[in-house]
This record gives structure tokens, C-alpha cells and sequence, in this order.
């Protein structure tokens, strides 16, 4: 009984398993090289004390009038920035939508073969979009901060460049993926081209255009604490410097106000896409 | 002749009233921002931005310089993936209290954890791991993990939930043991959901691994920051370069192999 127990391992797939495992573990090794992969370090007595002190202050968050105040007045100017950010996005996504939507094309009417010259700008406002939002937005501020200086302006452009090539490209997969033949009868029937938009395509696609709209809202909330880290102003920046000068009590304060103010825009997006949806 | 048009659609007020407050919310930002567009738009101002932007203009490509990028890139691409393992250990270990198996406070409890570490994005926790780890890669991994646990950890557990419970109520009333109808009954079910989310957020990570050095963690933004802040715009322009064909890189594979995988 015994024996025939022993002669058969209990997993029959034992011999893949550990070469996967041996093979695993060689991949990992020069990862944890080159990543200087150094618990041990998180352990030393000294990186170990100033942890605990930074931690130590976490427990009471700064709450001192004045600083709340100025906490305040910075988280009005993150989403102020994604704000404004978006709205400029806006405006160069909207005309960039309209040339790029294949909905829109008259010369393919009939034929189904857009003008080469119509196909030519398409690609290339394409491009410029993909060139746009390819650039991440960190790497914008970063640029922008070094032209114009620290700031709230560095912030709004970077995210105005990066979410016009976002936006851009998404209305027009939106509107190219809603149903087609609302615009194409106005088109066919001779209407003009913002007259088939307005009255074909559009009424098909609002409410997820605006959805998708609100959703990069609060994605840029999140990205303009982020940008705040390069000096783009806002509530990264402050939470930047206290981190600098090991402030824990104030750095626990900007976190709580930070995770509350997603956590607040995600709500407010869920109830604007609710209505609006 | 008369047409005989459908009534107009009656007028929607909280739709009017929420896009007014959509109104005042943006002329209210651009009103409070103290924008520099002046500085901007001055001639002075944009001949020093010309003159900045032909700076970049021949990226640096001595091949010493190349290779120094080129390990940038290793490294970030290591950190990435180091950072998701991480987390998906960390997150298989979060998603079994978070999905109910320890009762329903242990559950809401660890929801609100995971939700704490999903909030806070990657660069913040570089941030603050910069402190504990010190300069270099090793805090950039971590910060990685700290979001990417709180991200798959729920997404684990929603999969554990959703998972079709007869199997490990049969292996249990069988005589198996918790840990045994776990491994052999619900995990492989939930598996496959598990490691496609796992390569997504993978994916991601690379993207934010790129310029999470910005802050001092390592990998091409250290390289990008370093340089931009010497101002050496020719060097900086080969790092965004680099960081560009990652993200085209990682962008493209994972178009193929969705496609190969869908197919």
C-alpha cells in the first residue's frame, strides 16, 4: 500500500511546478539587484527613528486655525486647476472632435471613400492628439514649470495639453461608435455638417460624452495633488515641502483632506453621471 | 400646408441649476487661479520659451549617455514588476478578510484600508516611502506596491465574493480542511479574473514607474529631474524620448496580445 503511495507523487504536476518556481526565482534575482531591493534597510536604527518620529506626528494632525485655513484656500486651488485645466481642454478637444469624426464626412457618403485630402488632416490631427497624451502630465508640468516658473500655471497647462489629447481622441471613438444613421440621413439630405452634429450625433452620444467628461475631472483632481509634487501649485506643493521638512502632523492633515476630497469628487461625478446619464 | 411638430421636451431644472453650477465652478477657477498668462504670452517670455524648447533640439545620443538610459529604463521596468508582485502577495493576503471570511468587521475594516491605500496615488506614496527608504528605486517599488495593493486587494476580494461558493461548501462538508477547499475550490475559479487584473494594473505600473522619479525614486523621471534641473535640455530630451518608446512599447504589446487573446 505504502509503496504505491510513495511511487506516485500526490501532485502529478510537481515537475512543472518547481521549474517554474526555480525559473521564477532566477528572474527575480537581478530584479531585486536592480531595484536595490534592501528591507533590511527599512530596519536600520537610524532610517528607523526618523520613520518613527515622522509616524509619531502622524497620530495628531496638524490643526491649528491658521493652518487649515491656508489648507483650505490650497485645496480650492487643486481643483481650481483641474478645473480650469479641463476647460481649456476643452476647448481645443472640441474643435479637434469635430475634425476627426469620420460620422462627419460628407465625400464618404455614397462612395464609402473618404477624400484623400479629408483622410490626410484626419490622420494628422490624430497624431497631434496622440503626440498630446502621450507626453504624461508630470512630464508637462515638469517642462512648464522650468518655462513659466512654480505655480498654479504650469499645473492647468500640463493638464490642459495632456486631457485635450485625451478628450479628443475619446469624443471622437464616441461619437464614431454611436449609431450612424440619424447624421448620415441629415447629411445625405444635404444638411450642413454642425447642423448634423447637433441634431444626428450628438443627441446619441451626450450623456456619455458628459459621463466620461466628469470621470477626467476627477482623474485631474487626483492629477493636480500629483503635479503639486513638481511645483505646480496646490495641494501637492504644500504637501511637498512639509514631507521636506519631516512635518508629520501637517502631512497627516494634507492626506486626510486629500483622500476626503477624491473620495468627495468621486461622489459628486457618481451623482452628476446619475443625472445626467 | 402645416407641419404637425412633436411637442418640445419640457425643461429638466436640475439639469439647467447642475449645469450653472458646472458654470460658476469653472469661471470661479479661473478667476481665483492667479494665472500668469501675461508672463506668458509677452514677446520676451516666448522667445525664452523658443529659445528653451530648441535647447532640446539634438537629443543627446553619445552612446555612454545611451546606455545610462538604457539601464534608467531596466530599472523602471524592474521596478514595475517587482512592484506589482508585491502587491499581488500583499493583495491575496488582504483579499481574504476583505471578502467576508473573517466576519463582517474584519471585512469593513480592511475595505477601508484598502480604499485609504487606493486613494493615495503612487507619487505621494513615493513621497512618503522616500523618508523610510530612503533615495533610489527601492522606495519607488514600494510606493508602487502601497497603491497597486490597495487596488487589486479589492478587486481580489470582489472576485473571492463573486465566486460560486458550492464547490468549497462541498469540499468542506467532505471533510477538507478550510485551507484545502480554499486552494483546490475557489481559488482556481477565481484565478484566471485575478492574474488579467494583475496584468493590467502591471501595465499601469509601468506608465507610473516611468515618472515616479520624479520625486527621487528612481528609474527615468529621477534621470528626467536630474537633468531638467541642471538645466542639460539635450539630455533631458533623450530621457522623454526613452520614456515615450517604453510607453509605446508596453502600449503596443499589450494591444497585441489583447487581440491574440480575444481572438
Amino acid at each position: 500500500m505504502t509503496t504505491t503511495l510513495t511511487s506516485t507523487h500526490p501532485d502529478p504536476a510537481w515537475r512543472g511546478r518547481v521549474a517554474a518556481s526555480v525559473l521564477a526565482l532566477l528572474l527575480l534575482w537581478p530584479m531585486l539587484v536592480v531595484t536595490e531591493f534592501k528591507p533590511w534597510l527599512l530596519l536600520d536604527w537610524q532610517s528607523l527613528s526618523a520613520t518613527g518620529r515622522f509616524l509619531a506626528d502622524f497620530l495628531v494632525p496638524a490643526h491649528s486655525s491658521e493652518f487649515l485655513l491656508m489648507l483650505a484656500e490650497q485645496t480650492w486651488q487643486t481643483v481650481a486647476i483641474a478645473t480650469a485645466g479641463l476647460t481649456l481642454a476643452l476647448i481645443g478637444a472640441i474643435p479637434a472632435t469635430l475634425i476627426i469624426n469620420e460620422q462627419l464626412s460628407i465625400s464618404r457618403l455614397g462612395t464609402g471613400r473618404m477624400h484623400p485630402l479629408a483622410r490626410a488632416v484626419r490622420q494628422l490631427v490624430r497624431w497631434k492628439m496622440v503626440l498630446l497624451r502621450s507626453v504624461p502630465e508630470l512630464v508637462w508640468a515638469l517642462l512648464f514649470v522650468r518655462i513659466i516658473g512654480l505655480g498654479p500655471t504650469a499645473g492647468v497647462l500640463a493638464i490642459a495639453l495632456t486631457y485635450c489629447g485625451m478628450l479628443g481622441k475619446v469624443y471622437a471613438e464616441i461619437l464614431e461608435s454611436s449609431d450612424a444613421r440619424a447624421s448620415n440621413a441629415l447629411l445625405a439630405n444635404g444638411s450642413g455638417r454642425l447642423a448634423a452634429l447637433l441634431y444626428g450625433a450628438l443627441p446619441e452620444a451626450a450623456a456619455e460624452l458628459m459621463s466620461y467628461t466628469v470621470y477626467r475631472w476627477e482623474c485631474a483632481i487626483r492629477g493636480s495633488v500629483v503635479m503639486g509634487f513638481v511645483g505646480a501649485g496646490g495641494l501637492g506643493q504644500r504637501m511637498d515641502e512639509s514631507m521636506k521638512m519631516l512635518a508629520g502632523a501637517e502631512v497627516s492633515t494634507m492626506l486626510l483632506v486629500f483622500v476626503a476630497l477624491v473620495a468627495l469628487a468621486d461622489l459628486f461625478s457618481k451623482t452628476l453621471r446619475r443625472r445626467l446619464g | 400646408m402645416k407641419t404637425r411638430l412633436p411637442p418640445p421636451p419640457g425643461r429638466d431644472w436640475t439639469v439647467i441649476s447642475l449645469m450653472l453650477l458646472v458654470l460658476l465652478l469653472i469661471v470661479a477657477s479661473f478667476a481665483s487661479l492667479p494665472l500668469k498668462w501675461r508672463e506668458f504670452f509677452t514677446l520676451d517670455a516666448v522667445r525664452s520659451t523658443l529659445e528653451l524648447l530648441a535647447g532640446f533640439a539634438p537629443p543627446e545620443l553619445a552612446t555612454p549617455f545611451l546606455i545610462k538610459t538604457g539601464w534608467a529604463a531596466v530599472e523602471t521596468m524592474a521596478m514595475s514588476a517587482l512592484g506589482t508582485l508585491l502587491a499581488v502577495a500583499a493583495a491575496l493576503l488582504f483579499s481574504l478578510p476583505a471578502s467576508g471570511r473573517m466576519g463582517r468587521t474584519a471585512r469593513t475594516a480592511m475595505r477601508a484600508m484598502l480604499n485609504v491605500l487606493r486613494s493615495i496615488p503612487e507619487l505621494v506614496w513615493a513621497a512618503i516611502l522616500l523618508i523610510a527608504a530612503g533615495l533610489g528605486p527601492f522606495g519607488g517599488t514600494l510606493a508602487l506596491a502601497a497603491h497597486t495593493a490597495g487596488v487589486l486587494g479589492r478587486l481580489f476580494a470582489d472576485a473571492l465574493e463573486n465566486a460560486a461558493p458550492l464547490p468549497e461548501q462541498s469540499l468542506r462538508t467532505n471533510g477538507a480542511s478550510a485551507s484545502a477547499a480554499f486552494f483546490y475550490a475557489t481559488l482556481p475559479q477565481t484565478l484566471p479574473q485575478m492574474l488579467s487584473y494583475t496584468l493590467y494594473r502591471w501595465e499601469n505600473n509601468i506608465r507610473a514607474a516611468a515618472i515616479l522619479g520624479v520625486v527621487g525614486a528612481g528609474g527615468l523621471g529621477q534621470m528626467l529631474k536630474y537633468h531638467l534641473s541642471l538645466f542639460q535640455m539635450q539630455s533631458a530630451a533623450t530621457v522623454i524620448l526613452a520614456m515615450l518608446l517604453l510607453v509605446a512599447m508596453v502600449d503596443g504589446v499589450s494591444f497585441a496580445l489583447r487581440r491574440a487573446l480575444t481572438r
